[in-house]
């Protein structure tokens, strides 16, 4: 293979015909109400973690729609509970942190 | 004798009108241009919020004025100011003479052609909400009978909010319209994935956030923040949609059995034309220009000459159809002087 | 695919080109990329059809690459363009033919601006003078090179020796159209056929008996985007968008490739070498082939009986033998590496999984 100094790059679309939305459809058997969620950002505005860590309630919910793995954002949680609290749409966004947390402990034993 | 209105247009604002001229004591004349009353709500299957059968609620209206004069596929010739009126001259070459007139010409569907990157009328699968409901009230259309549905699209905003196109204007209905179609196919087709590309969901009427809430809790509709930018027909007929995602900054495509188009309200250019006839002002949207549009949307400022409906604007049912009743008020004060 | 849907859209976008009597000046870049598709549009326009089309010697770049790599103002470039314009008027014609699709779109970009800014006008009006004293006209009519072609498409068709047809089957070659961005992107009205669903190509191709493939990105950019390739650093962007519309147009098996721009050809065609060396993957209907890729005068070339080494396809790194093949055009091969004056050309790098003649 010829080397010629640069590479395909990569594309940042996102292909809903090959997303894996199983993680999600997973959660919304813990926490249907997920599906209530109109990105409204509040959960993100008042999190705790957000500023320092780049957690947002709202992106992990907007990732695990589009099959994006949210693992790594998930460790800035401090599960205060702020995001549920505000949250207009009544989602319980701290046992879906917890449900997430436990889904990726699990799967690291297996 | 009875006192003459003439009314021209005889969709759901018409129709309310006649009635409650009816009720006053005047003799009512719909002039419409097509074969049947009820104008795009007869064409429509069932209507939000609580999916009433679009047919019922004309039947019903229509029932109700017996007593009015109905001249069906005609429409106004010419229309000339009197002393004290108007002279009404038909295509029927039938002549009225008469001192108040309603105008309630409706809007006119934004012809969903003019979207050029949609593809409708080049791609056999993008259809609009029109087509739909037409697919619903009668079950037959090519493009879904028979079909495997395994993805359907909704564009929102089709020649509404778009100063390219030449329309600003929110059509105020489409949102709603698209969640109610798409809980409509999803019961038609549950194992589909549907998604509602939007820019804002402009969900301001009775129960309508309910129904987002519903569309998105019990029927698991996917709402993706972000205008449809380009579709293309891919070798096996299906289509090739992209948007940005905005939510998540990046630009997303997904594959659709079908697409529609929420082709939004435009003005009707009967309207225009018979503006021209009795020198109304248009106003800076392309709509009729009320006299005040804040308290008399219904009065135009020519002596005699009413508003009502989605002539001067895009309206919802329930609002065109309380404005036909304040116009046939503001007549009636009219006419009593 | 509603064609008559599309028929409607082109005919909303007709422009006038008039028949005779232009004014052409050359693209900076396509003589090396496809040495001989300027000489062929001179050859068949003046000598095949007996137009009057008049070259001169004094004009120079529009100065579009420079402009789209962001290395001159604008009013240079303008600059630049009202002294060809002042050519073109000192040898009294009104009508401007432009090889290059970027010089198109400069041009119209231009001319627009200087309708909607009169005192730009003015003020490079005054630049001109002021560098080399010269006074200029606004061309009637401007046109790309393709429209001229399109527009005496039926006359080549009349004409034609060979048709895009494959001569074992008897069916119409499947053809993908590619349109240079400036032709129509930046004002669709300018274009046949606008710029969502362009004519220009298309009518050609059904006129000399081809078939119209129109695949998802059909629209899409070849991805030059001038720095995306000049800035090696880059290139990846640049490969990037030939590849995507690629792997979108490898589902329908084409034969060929045609294109109005100077730089589309070159890298839809030379990707894919680098697609093939890279990534070990090849398009069109037999693997290892790839997809012929060529200029509009090419097609009208072949179509009209020209040698293909004479118009220069062996400077192409698709192989054009099987596509010839297909149609039915005679070729020596021993010829093929032959330049003009029968020199020896060199023989191109094999690459490891494309085949070369």
């Amino acid at each position: 293979m010829t080397d010629f100094g640069f590479t395909r790059a990569k594309s940042s679309t996102v292909n809903l015909d090959e997303v894996d939305t199983s993680l999600y459809r997973k959660m919304l058997q813990v926490e249907p109400d997920v599906k209530r969620c109109m990105e409204c950002g509040s959960c993100s505005a008042v999190c705790t973690a957000a500023p320092l860590s780049g957690m947002s309630v709202r992106k992990v919910i907007h990732a695990l729609e589009r099959g994006v793995d949210i693992a790594p954002m998930l460790s800035g949680c401090m599960l205060c509970g702020k995001c549920t609290m505000v949250c207009p749409r009544g989602i319980n966004t701290r046992h879906l942190i917890l449900s997430l947390e436990r889904y990726y402990k699990e799967e690291e034993k297996a | 004798m009875k006192e003459n209105v003439v009314i021209i247009g005889g969709g759901i604002a018409g129709i309310e009108a006649a009635k409650q001229l009816l009720l006053l004591g005047y003799s009512p004349i719909i002039v419409e241009k097509q074969d049947h009353l009820g104008g795009h709500v007869a064409e429509w299957h069932k209507l939000f919020p609580d999916m009433t059968p679009a047919k019922e609620i004309v039947d019903q209206m229509t029932s109700e004025i017996g007593g009015a004069n109905v001249f069906l596929e005609t429409t106004v010739s010419s229309l000339n100011r009197l002393s004290n009126g108007y002279s009404v001259v038909l295509s029927n070459g039938i002549a009225i003479v008469c001192r108040a007139i309603l105008i309630a010409t409706g809007f006119h569907l934004f012809d969903a052609e003019k979207k050029e990157e949609y593809g409708y009328g080049v791609y056999n699968q993008v259809i609009t909400n029109r087509d739909l409901e037409h697919w619903f009230n009668s079950g037959k259309d090519v493009r879904i009978d028979g079909r495997e549905m395994k993805k359907i699209g909704f564009v929102h905003c089709v020649g509404s909010r778009d100063l390219k196109a030449g329309n600003s204007q929110c059509s105020k209905v489409c949102c709603v319209t698209a969640i109610k179609q798409a809980i409509e196919m999803k019961e038609k087709f549950p194992d589909a994935e549907i998604y509602c590309f939007y820019m804002d969901l402009r969900l301001f009427g009775k129960k309508y956030e309910d129904f987002y809430i519903n569309a998105q809790k019990d029927y698991g509709i996917h709402f993706i923040r972000g205008r449809v930018s380009e579709v293309g027909e891919k070798i096996d007929g299906s289509l090739q949609v992209k948007a940005e995602d905005t939510l998540s900054g990046k630009p997303l495509k997904v594959t659709l059995d079908l697409l529609v188009l929420m082709a939004g309200m435009v003005c009707n250019p009967r309207t225009t034309e018979i503006a021209r006839m009795i020198h109304a002002d248009i106003d800076t949207d392309g709509f009729l220009r009320s006299r005040n549009n804040i308290y008399n949307i219904m009065e135009s400022d020519r002596p005699g000459i009413f508003l009502a409906g989605t002539c001067t604007g895009t309206k919802t049912v329930p609002e065109t159809v309380a404005e036909a009743r304040a116009a046939v008020l503001s007549i009636h004060n009219y006419l009593s002087r | 695919m509603i064609y008559e849907g599309k028929q409607k859209i082109w005919a909303d976008y007709q422009k006038e080109i008039p028949d005779d009597h232009w004014y052409f000046v050359r693209s900076c870049i396509r003589q090396n990329f496809f040495p001989a598709s300027e000489k062929y549009f001179t050859e068949i326009t003046k000598n095949v059809l007996g137009k009057d089309i008049y070259e001169s010697p004094h004009h120079t770049t529009c100065g579009g690459i420079a402009y789209h790599c962001d290395t001159i103002p604008q009013e240079t470039v303008m600059t630049i363009v009202a002294r060809q314009f002042a050519l073109m008027t000192e040898a009294g014609y009104e009508n401007y033919a432009a090889s290059c699709i970027t010089s198109f779109g400069n041009y119209i970009e231009t001319l627009e601006s200087w309708h909607e800014f009169p005192e730009l006008e003015a003020k490079i009006r005054d630049y001109l003078w002021k560098a080399c004293r010269k006074e200029f006209n606004k061309p009637k009519y401007v046109a790309h090179s393709s429209d001229l072609i399109y527009k005496f498409r039926n006359e080549i068709a009349s004409r034609a020796k060979f048709r895009l047809v494959n001569k074992e089957t008897g069916e119409p070659l499947r053809v993908v159209e590619h349109i240079g961005c400036h032709y129509n992107k930046m004002f669709p009205s300018k274009g046949v056929g606008g710029a969502e669903y362009p004519y220009v190509l298309c009518g050609m191709v059904e006129s000399w008996g081809g078939q119209i493939i129109d695949y998802p990105e059909r629209r899409h950019c070849c991805g030059y985007g001038f720095r995306q390739y000049h800035v090696q650093a880059n290139r990846g962007y640049s490969f990037s968008n030939t590849h995507k519309k690629f792997e979108s147009m490898e589902p329908y098996k084409p034969d060929m490739i045609i294109t109005n721009c100077p730089g589309c050809p070159y890298f839809l065609d030379r990707w894919q070498y680098v697609t093939a060396e890279t990534e070990g993957k090849t398009y069109g209907d037999k693997p290892g082939q790839g997809i012929p890729v060529f200029t509009y005068e090419e097609v009208a070339g072949l179509v009209l009986g020209y040698d293909p080494w004479d118009l220069g396809l062996q400077l192409h790194q698709v192989a054009v033998e099987p596509l010839l093949d297909k149609i039915g055009i005679p070729y020596d091969p021993a010829s093929k590496y032959l330049g003009v004056n029968k020199k020896d050309l060199g023989r191109p790098v094999l690459p490891e999984c494309m085949t070369c003649f």
